[in-house]
């Protein structure tokens, strides 16, 4: 595994539906911004380990952590652009994706 | 292991050489074990086995098993074309990772049995086998064992 | 039985059926059986009968992709050939599943991007209802044959390579033995004297060709491909009698897997078999299997193809002239450009080939709305025979098409953004879907792309720069086809970054080469200032109407370097 340098989010597919998810508190949520900040190794790697179980249990696929950092409103943002646009949707289609959810819209 | 043939599972006769132990009769053995072959005898092929390796014992080896590493490496499939090509009458076997949605192309390139491994057998029952002998009729194929060569039966229709 | 091989009935109203394949009750039952099947697929995986890693290789060879954002679905456009149900069935699919778009590949065929993996089995039943399918648009086996696009049209055709396209297409079609392969595999045909189809880059290329005895058969291409290590193809048949061809394609298949690499999928296609076992090694072995099989019990009947050439014969053409087509262009310049540029000579005396832009100044390539693809098909039904043919380039031809009615037809696509007057010139980009969409970018094609467009977007510019292809991959794989361009982009990362490197001398057609790399990566935001100093350099160095490719042939790579450290100055008077 590669080595620990940023807090870290978990993200997944969702088996069924394709959709990109992060874990939260709870459970799998489509919003990033309240996903579960993983601070350090150990905590990545239970984080990990949860969203492993999850895809045992066929629920969700494609299962990575991503290297954040905290934004000045305090939500945990991708660093790597790839990350960035899978947050998001498709850059040169804004009315796509999650960016085009009124939700998801407005502080990002 | 399980065995499967015709969409069942059936009972095996032959079973594979230990290693370092002797060999008995009805036992499938390693190609470079060939040579403690006793009565009735199997061989277990390396996908990437050639021909010629084979060609000594082909009119005396009663089953030659082929096996997949890996369900997604296909050189089985032309190696078991090539052993029937070669004259081979005996039971042919595909041995190891192949999966129910790949039965139909099994038996096409003239396999005649399926040996999986317990595990495999669990969570792919034979249920999934027999449904896997039912699904698939149609193919576009001359020259493989499958139950409608659509270019036969065009043929024949002319 | 019934075995009926009749074309249906033309539908009341309409003057003519499409010229191209249709289904019979196997070809039917046969797609109906995939349907079904991966319906028990898709019940398996979530079930957990069947594992991701063993779903995966099932749901690519269906063409379901995992991407960015959401699943993908690829479904084949058989050689590029598409009636207007079909793609009025299309667009259904955009509106009912996706979200009202789809977007059309450099191997010509249509992607979704936004599916459920519990609404595939439905789609792919929409599909089936249309004779079409998503099958083997992925996965390790060989993928959907590509053909000329202008394939039954063209002037300087020597045989319409659709018959043998659909041919092998069958022949290729859940084949028992070569499911599993080492790597995709992609064949391309031609059957015209100017290759459309990059024949001589894929795994294998083939084109018709007469002997002197007047024979049609094959001349053999193998071991071409573009992706990590671009390649051009071998010859390794001269003259293949027609007859041949299954057994000579399946001798090929059977050395490639059971000898290509398996230890390293970026060693594992053809090409590389071909290279590292040497040119002729490779062709003893072919012979060698081509030898010991049973060849009469796998080649087709001749028959067959008889029987599926008949679905291709040509429309009856019209004794009819231009019509009022020069007093339109004389009172409509804009029209007059595109007559220039879209429009390509027909066999048929006054006929034309008409290409529909997907290209928009500034908007992504390929991409279609579903009220595109119904506007597409409302023009085929009208102008074109009801058929359409999806080009490589990402754009939408209508093959038949009379002379008197391209003004008409022009005024019908512009109502939909879709006469852009810029095939084949600086606008007419290709581009892969890239890191907006693609879960295996490394960058983003699209956005270079748009900037570029607009950047040319004047059109006596772009007449006066002529002819020259720009290509984008956002990857190392090269779905944009970027080592054939006469420019080349391949988008990396570098340091965190996106990085954008540029090619250049890439050539597609029979005096095939691969671009070379012109220096270092570039930032997003310079690219379209470089393509704009290697266009004028082109402009400064080129003589006559000699071709982009012609004079980085003649005058090598050094007087394009500067483009790369300062602006060059544009050198023509526009």
């Amino acid at each position: 595994m590669a080595k620990f340098k940023h807090p870290q989010i978990l993200t997944c597919s969702d088996l069924i539906t394709g959709d990109v998810m992060f874990m939260q508190e709870g459970d799998w949520n489509r919003d990033h911004r309240r996903a579960k900040v993983a601070h350090t190794e150990e905590e990545a790697a239970a984080l990990l380990a949860r969203g492993l179980a999850d895809f045992a249990k066929n629920r969700v696929i494609d299962v990575y952590l991503v290297d954040i950092a905290i934004s000045a409103d305090g939500h945990p943002e991708p660093i790597h652009y790839r990350e960035k646009i899978r947050t998001l949707g498709p850059t040169m289609r804004l009315d796509l994706g999650k960016q085009a959810e009124a939700t998801f819209a407005g502080d990002i | 292991m399980a065995l499967i043939s015709e969409g069942k599972f059936i009972p095996d006769i032959w079973h594979h050489a230990a290693p370092e132990a002797a060999i008995a009769d009805h036992t499938i053995l390693p190609l470079e074990r060939i040579a403690e072959a006793t009565g009735a005898f199997g061989v277990l092929l390396p996908n990437d086995a050639e021909i010629a390796a084979i060609k000594p014992f082909l009119g005396t080896v009663s089953v030659i098993a082929i096996n997949f590493p890996a369900f997604t490496d296909g050189r089985g499939f032309s190696l078991a074309r090539l052993v029937r090509r070669a004259g081979f009458t005996g039971e042919l076997r595909a041995f190891g990772n192949v999966l129910p949605d790949q039965y139909a192309a099994i038996l096409a390139c003239g396999f005649d049995t399926v040996e999986i491994s317990p595990e495999r057998a669990a969570r792919q029952p034979e249920a999934n086998w027999t449904a896997a002998l039912g699904g698939r009729d149609h193919a576009y194929q001359r020259g493989y064992h499958t139950k409608v060569s659509i270019l036969n039966r065009r043929r024949a229709a002319k | 039985m019934n075995i009926a091989v009749t074309p249906p009935v033309d539908k009341p109203g309409s003057n003519q059926r499409p010229a191209m394949y249709y289904y019979d009750h196997f070809d039917r039952d046969f797609v109906q059986e995939r349907v079904a099947e991966f319906r028990n697929q898709v019940e398996r995986r979530l079930s957990g009968a069947l594992s991701e890693d063993e779903f995966r290789p099932h749901r690519l060879m269906n063409g379901l992709y995992l991407q960015l954002h959401a699943y993908m679905l690829r479904v084949a456009v058989p050689y590029g050939t598409v009636s207007s149900d079909q793609m009025r069935q299309l667009a259904l699919i955009a509106d009912k599943w996706d979200k009202g778009y789809g977007h059309f590949t450099t191997r010509q065929n249509i992607q979704f991007n936004w599916p459920q993996l519990k609404d595939v089995p439905d789609i792919l039943q929409a599909l089936a209802d249309v004779e079409m399918h998503a099958i083997q648009t992925s996965g390790n086996c060989i993928r959907n044959v590509t053909a000329d696009h202008f394939a039954g049209a063209a002037a300087d055709e020597l045989e319409d390579p659709r018959p043998t396209a659909e041919l092998i297409r069958q022949w290729s079609t859940n084949h028992p033995e070569y499911t599993y392969l080492p790597r995709k595999f992609k064949l391309a045909l031609t059957g015209s004297t100017a290759d459309r189809a990059a024949v001589m880059l894929h795994d294998i290329g083939l084109r018709i060709v007469k002997n002197p005895e007047g024979d049609i058969g094959y001349t053999v291409i193998v071991g071409g491909g573009l992706g990590r290590t671009p390649m051009v193809g071998k010859l390794v048949k001269d003259f293949l009698p027609r007859a041949d061809l299954l057994a000579y394609l399946a001798a090929i298949l059977s050395v490639y897997n059971r000898y290509g690499r398996r230890d390293n999928k970026y060693k594992a296609r053809i090409k590389i078999l071909v290279h590292e076992t040497g040119l002729e090694a490779f062709k003893a072995e072919v012979e060698a299997e081509y030898a010991a099989m049973d060849r009469s019990g796998t080649n087709a009947d001749p028959a067959e193809l008889a029987r599926i050439a008949a679905y291709f014969a040509s429309p009856v053409f019209e004794t009819v002239d231009a019509g009022d087509l020069e007093v339109h262009k004389a009172a409509h310049p804009d029209f007059a450009r595109f007559v220039d540029t879209n429009v390509a000579p027909h066999k048929a005396n006054g006929y034309a080939i008409v290409t529909a832009s997907i290209k928009p100044y500034g908007g992504v390539p390929g991409d279609v709305t579903s009220a595109q693809m119904r506007l597409l098909a409302a023009v085929a039904d009208q102008y074109s025979c009801r058929e359409m043919r999806i080009s490589h380039e990402q754009n939408v031809i209508f093959p038949h098409v009379k002379q008197s009615d391209l003004f008409a037809l022009w005024q019908m696509l512009k109502t939909d953004d879709l006469a852009t007057a810029n095939a084949g010139l600086i606008t007419d980009i290709i581009a892969c879907p890239g890191m907006d969409y693609c879960a295996l970018a490394t960058a983003r094609s699209i956005p270079i792309a748009q900037e570029i467009s607009k950047l040319f977007a004047n059109e006596e510019r772009q007449k006066l720069i002529g002819k020259l292809g720009i290509k984008i991959s956002g990857c190392i794989n090269a779905c944009g086809h970027h080592h054939i361009a006469a420019i080349g982009i391949l988008g990396l990362e570098k340091s965190g970054k996106e990085s954008y490197q540029i090619t250049l001398g890439g050539d597609p057609t029979f005096s095939a080469s691969i671009g070379e790399r012109l220096g270092p990566g570039l930032d997003a935001e310079e690219v379209p200032h470089v393509i704009d100093s290697l266009v004028n350099i082109y402009l400064q160095q080129r003589q006559g109407d000699e071709l982009f490719i012609d004079t980085y042939r003649r005058v090598g790579q050094a007087p394009f370097k500067p483009a790369l450290e300062r602006e060059v100055e544009d050198g023509s008077d526009i």
